[in-house]
């Protein structure tokens, strides 16, 4: 691998981590919501 | 003897763009856009929260059935100009990804469904995407031409899965949007069809141009506009929403109509501009926010 496609493979690498954190989160967030709302029914 | 170990190539991992065009984020705004006008014209309340959830579901469930139909249909894709840069044709992405993703997106958005909203907007949802991925696109849409017909089956599930969230069961009123969508297809797609045959008959798929002649379709095209007309109001003929609804039907359905008089009577010459197909491919889009938003419209101001 020469260094460009390293620094490719890590900026992709990187940046998909980055949105499954951002999805995972968002999830946390949903379900805690949902829970919440669901308590009070 | 001493082997020389190969070097490994790594293949790069692939970009979390092409994910989500698996999903086909334009496709999906219809099916978000239809399947909340579903949600707020449903008579009822629901929590913006849950409101949210559902509405959340019905996407995730269409991106995960729109993964599964490019994952099945990569070799067509790649055959067809419009389709050829997706990203499996493309070579962005391996195809088990593709067909993982779906089922992830799809079994996540049924389980969220059924376990935040209830299980019979689940159960309607699980069908829509089996619906899209098998029905339509492993069975059918390569064995007749009738598949854009049977394909729109799927499209008009979003709002009927938005009203069932609201109310928990299935009654007219939803199971007529469901129709509309359906009525509405066949016409949006094969004005799309007319002036993108070639495509098609390269990709060996048997769209109603293709096959059946481009008079026939013309003629089909027609008579769906025709139907669709009165199937639009039928909502305010039943009493379902109010005259804000049932004159923007009229109009709209009116206009939709008259443009697909346009294509049914005429025969395209060598080297058309297929002008009227455009416009009224352009008009069906339009046509169909305007008339779920005008239902949405009417139900606010009578409530």
């Amino acid at each position: 691998m020469t260094p460009q496609e390293k620094a490719e493979f890590d900026r992709r690498r990187r940046q998909r981590n980055l949105v499954v954190g951002a999805v995972l989160l968002g999830f946390v967030i949903l379900f805690y919501a949902i829970t919440i709302v669901r308590m009070g029914d | 003897m001493t082997a020389t170990a190969a070097p490994i190539a790594t293949p790069l991992p692939a970009d979390w763009r092409d994910f989500f065009a698996l999903t086909k984020p334009r496709v999906m705004t219809l099916v978000v856009f239809t399947g909340l006008c579903g949600l707020l014209a449903a008579p009822g309340h629901i929590h913006p929260v849950l409101g949210f959830t559902a509405i959340l579901c019905i996407a995730l469930g269409a991106g995960g059935a729109a993964a599964l139909n490019q994952w099945w249909e990569a070799d067509i894709d790649a055959q067809m100009k419009r389709t050829a840069n997706r990203p499996l044709p493309g070579g962005r992405l391996r195809r088990e990804d593709a067909r993982d993703f779906g089922l992830l997106l799809s079994g996540a958005s049924v389980l969220v469904m059924g376990l935040a909203i209830h299980w019979l907007a689940a159960i309607i949802l699980a069908l829509s995407i089996v619906y899209y991925a098998v029905v339509y696109t492993m069975w059918l849409k390569p064995r007749t031409p009738q598949n854009i017909v049977i394909g729109g089956g799927a499209g008009a599930f979003p709002p009927l899965i938005g009203w069932i969230a609201v109310t928990g069961e299935i009654t007219l009123m939803p199971v007529l949007l469901f129709a509309i969508i359906f009525m509405w297809t066949p016409p949006h797609f094969w004005a799309l069809a007319l002036f993108v045959k070639t495509d098609y008959a390269k990709a060996g798929i048997p769209m109603m141009p293709v096959v059946a002649g481009e008079r026939a379709t013309r003629q089909q095209i027609l008579a769906y506009a025709a139907i669709l007309l009165p199937l639009a109001a039928a909502p305010w003929f039943i009493g379902g929403t109010g005259a804000i609804y049932g004159v923007a039907a009229l109009a709209l359905s009116a206009v939709f109509l008259v443009l697909s008089v346009q294509v049914g009577l005429r025969r395209s010459q060598p080297d058309d501009a297929m002008r009227p197909e455009k416009r009224l491919f352009a008009f069906s889009i339009l046509y169909l926010f305007a008339l779920f938003g005008a239902l949405v419209i009417d139900r606010l101001v009578l409530a």
